[in-house]
């Protein structure tokens, strides 16, 4: 089969241990035999974080099979922007895409927007603050929203039936400044800066045509700080992405990631559904919280990740274990049993945590967690798990979903194509 | 003549006839002192050399000449409305003092990067408390205080004075003024940056709140100069004189809600949202409008 350019720098970001331990997974995958998907809950805890990689100050290419940005191992940053359109007329959104295609084919190769004049009687075309930097593995992935396909465009019959509005969650505390937008752009890379910079030039771009709804900047650990690549940690202290699915494995991103053909929206072959929600957490109160309730509400111990009654990170959860009182080890209510949806459904996450300063209001800390997260089928896959989460998890306690958004990243495109072609 | 109060409710568009309506009417004032005929500095920002094609030709000097006799016709009502202004300040009438306040300052407004190219008029006409030290402070923005905060306008009367004679030698000083291509294209986004940093935040009149006056004014002396230019552009670049044309009306329909009787309503009655359009709005023109320079390439 064809391997497209993105497949390929994905693979290419593989280490040989990993390739070794893929090759292990898929033993395992036939030896459980019940296993769903080869791969599940199997991650490689020596794998070196992304932005350790050969690659880490390299080029991911912009055009391929899939946007880059999905399946990509996660870099160091995000810089992740929601746009409201502020035209009416479909030509004009097509040019904005067009535009956007080619000055983020420029920026994933680490080059400024546009080529420069010499007038100094014009503002630069690029604003300049990579000038000099090396490309750091930045990746630019577009989505549109719901209301993408109101009236405005006539596009309302092009919908996909995946992209439903996202229900109302028990516990939600939604506020719209920090929800929906018509279209989502995830920047992602191994520098702060380089990822700022495409987004503003991006808002450059479409000023007069889209305006910023809403602006999240995100980071995880960096890879320098962690060179072995082991799980990170969320900003609540305990490991988080431990049961994340192998999407290294091309026959595991297809049945949990990438939107099909067959799904109902052709246009979306190759894409992706996208979910965001601001999480925040209430850092003061989990700070004051004790080990033993800590480990409790995760259902892990926090030092080693094991499962509570296991000793290694990626020893089976024993759901069935008893305490000598006759309580299970591992709290049914607590987020690792709650989240493990029994083993049957799956989410690709791409999440980081921010951190925004303070609540002005109170003088907390205003941080937690921007959830991002890709999967094919938002109804049997991210909607089921969140609505049982809202209802049961012991975590709660400690966080609030105050934004929320439901993207449906485009299909990858081609060199000569524009990022949008199959749907505008 | 020219009406200011047509200049308040009339649509920017309309600004074009208003200026040739009253383009011969640029005579100076009869107290005109003597100096020698100002040089404009704005001009030095821009160091490379002008292809001379462009900016020599006829057409770009016809938008410099026309552009003139903008400032010109402007500067002479300036005069006018501030005397009438001065003089209800010194029969200490606050009434009619307040309602001239911002209506007058909008002659100031539409010529800005002008005024401020000769010389310290700015801070002496329009300096905000806090912008120079408390001891000169003086100009529109000391007698707004009186007006709005003191709601007194005890030993105001020489400010008054003053403030009348620094615009008349501010009329003086236009009617020789040098302008070049840098200063104009330029200068249509200065006006505009103007409405970014100070009035679409309410900071421009902190006591009366009348800044879309200020507003509407700085967006009718940027959309002076590019109607001047604007056959230039377009021969040079027809989409983007075409589509900062149409931001113009856009920013136009945004303004006209808030326009009321002859004037605008008040900072202090805009709700949050209505804040953030007026600002994206004046984003969404000032990007394309900053790219006239192009005008000036061979």
């Amino acid at each position: 089969m064809k391997q497209e350019a993105n497949d390929r720098a994905d693979k290419s970001a593989i280490s040989r241990r990993e390739l070794l331990k893929m090759g292990a997974v898929g033993g395992l995958g036939l030896f459980l035999g019940a296993g769903v998907m080869k791969g599940f809950d199997i991650v490689d805890n020596n794998k070196p974080a992304a932005s350790m990689l050969t690659n880490a100050n390299g080029i991911i290419p912009f055009y391929g099979r899939h946007q880059a940005g999905i399946v990509t191992p996660m870099q160091d940053f995000v810089c992740m922007g929601a746009f409201d359109l502020t035209v009416t007329d479909i030509a004009e959104v097509r040019k904005l895409f067009q535009d956007w295609t080619a000055a983020s084919a420029r920026l994933a190769k680490g080059e400024g927007v546009g080529e420069e004049s010499n007038n100094a009687l014009v503002p630069p075309v690029d604003t300049g603050e990579t000038i000099g930097l090396q490309p750091m593995s930045t990746t630019i992935t577009f989505g549109v929203g719901p209301s993408f396909f109101d009236d405005r465009f006539g596009l309302a019959s092009k919908r996909p039936s995946k992209l439903v509005d996202i229900p109302a969650f028990k516990r939600d505390e939604l506020v719209e400044e920090w929800s929906h937008g018509d279209i989502i752009v995830q920047v992602c890379a191994n520098d702060q800066q380089v990822a700022f910079h495409a987004l503003r030039n991006l808002a450059r771009i479409a000023r007069g045509k889209a305006v910023l709804r809403w602006l999240q900047q995100g980071f995880q650990r960096a890879g320098a700080a962690d060179p072995k690549g082991a799980t990170p940690r969320n900003l609540l202290g305990f490991k988080d992405g431990t049961n994340n699915p192998n999407v290294a494995d091309e026959e595991t991103a297809k049945q949990i990631v990438w939107a099909q053909a067959e799904d109902g929206a052709p246009w979306m072959d190759q894409g992706s559904y996208m979910v965001v929600r601001r999480i925040r957490m209430r850092i003061e109160v989990w700070d004051r919280t004790a080990l033993g309730e800590q480990e409790a509400t995760f259902g892990r111990y926090r030092d080693s990740g094991a499962p509570l009654g296991a000793t290694g990170e990626f020893d089976p959860a024993d759901y069935t274990k008893l305490d000598k009182n006759g309580k299970p080890v591992i709290p049914a209510d607590s987020h690792m049993a709650i989240a493990s949806m029994g083993g049957k459904v799956k989410i690709h996450r791409r999440g980081y945590s921010y951190s925004n300063g303070i609540d002005l209001k109170t003088g907390q800390l205003d941080a937690g967690l921007l959830f991002i997260c890709f999967n094919r089928d938002p109804l049997q896959q991210f909607i089921p798990m969140q609505t049982k989460l809202a209802e049961l998890d012991r975590l709660n306690e400690y966080i609030e979903h105050v934004g929320s958004g439901i993207y449906a990243c485009l299909p990858g495109v081609k060199e000569g194509g524009y990022i949008g072609d199959t749907l505008l | 003549m020219l009406n200011p109060r047509i200049s308040l409710t009339a649509p920017i568009l309309g600004m074009a006839l208003l200026v040739s309506a009253c383009g011969n009417n640029a005579s100076a004032p009869a107290n005109q002192t003597t100096d020698a005929p100002a040089t404009a500095t704005a001009g030095q920002q821009a160091e490379q050399p002008q292809a001379a094609n462009t900016t020599d030709s006829e057409q770009f000097q016809d938008a410099v000449k026309a552009y003139h006799q903008f400032v010109i016709a402007q500067t002479d009502q300036f005069v006018k409305d501030t005397q009438a202004f001065v003089d209800a300040i010194k029969a200490n009438d606050m009434e009619k003092a307040k309602a001239l306040y911002a209506p007058s300052r909008m002659y100031f407004e539409r010529i800005e990067p002008i005024a401020e190219s000769l010389g310290d008029f700015d801070p002496w006409i329009d300096a905000r408390e806090g912008d120079v030290p408390a001891n000169e402070w003086k100009g529109f923005h000391r007698l707004e205080k009186a007006l709005w905060q003191d709601k007194s306008l005890d030993g105001m009367a020489p400010v008054a004075d003053q403030l009348l004679q620094d615009v008349k030698m501010l009329r003086v000083k236009v009617e020789g003024v040098e302008i070049d291509a840098p200063m104009l294209v330029t200068g249509a986004v200065e006006l505009l940056n103007e409405v970014s940093s100070s009035k679409v935040t309410g900071e421009e009149e902190r006591y009366s709140h009348t800044d879309l006056y200020d507003f509407a004014a700085n967006v009718e002396g940027a959309y002076e100069i590019f109607k001047v230019l604007q056959p230039t552009v377009e021969a040079k670049n027809k989409e983007l004189a075409a589509e900062i044309d149409k931001r113009f009306k856009e920013l136009d329909a945004t303004l006209q809600p808030y326009r009321k009787d002859s004037g605008y309503v008040l900072y202090t009655d805009l709700k949050e949202d209505e804040v953030k359009k007026l600002s994206q709005a004046i984003d969404a023109l000032a990007e394309p409008l900053s790219q006239i320079g192009t005008v000036v390439e061979g």
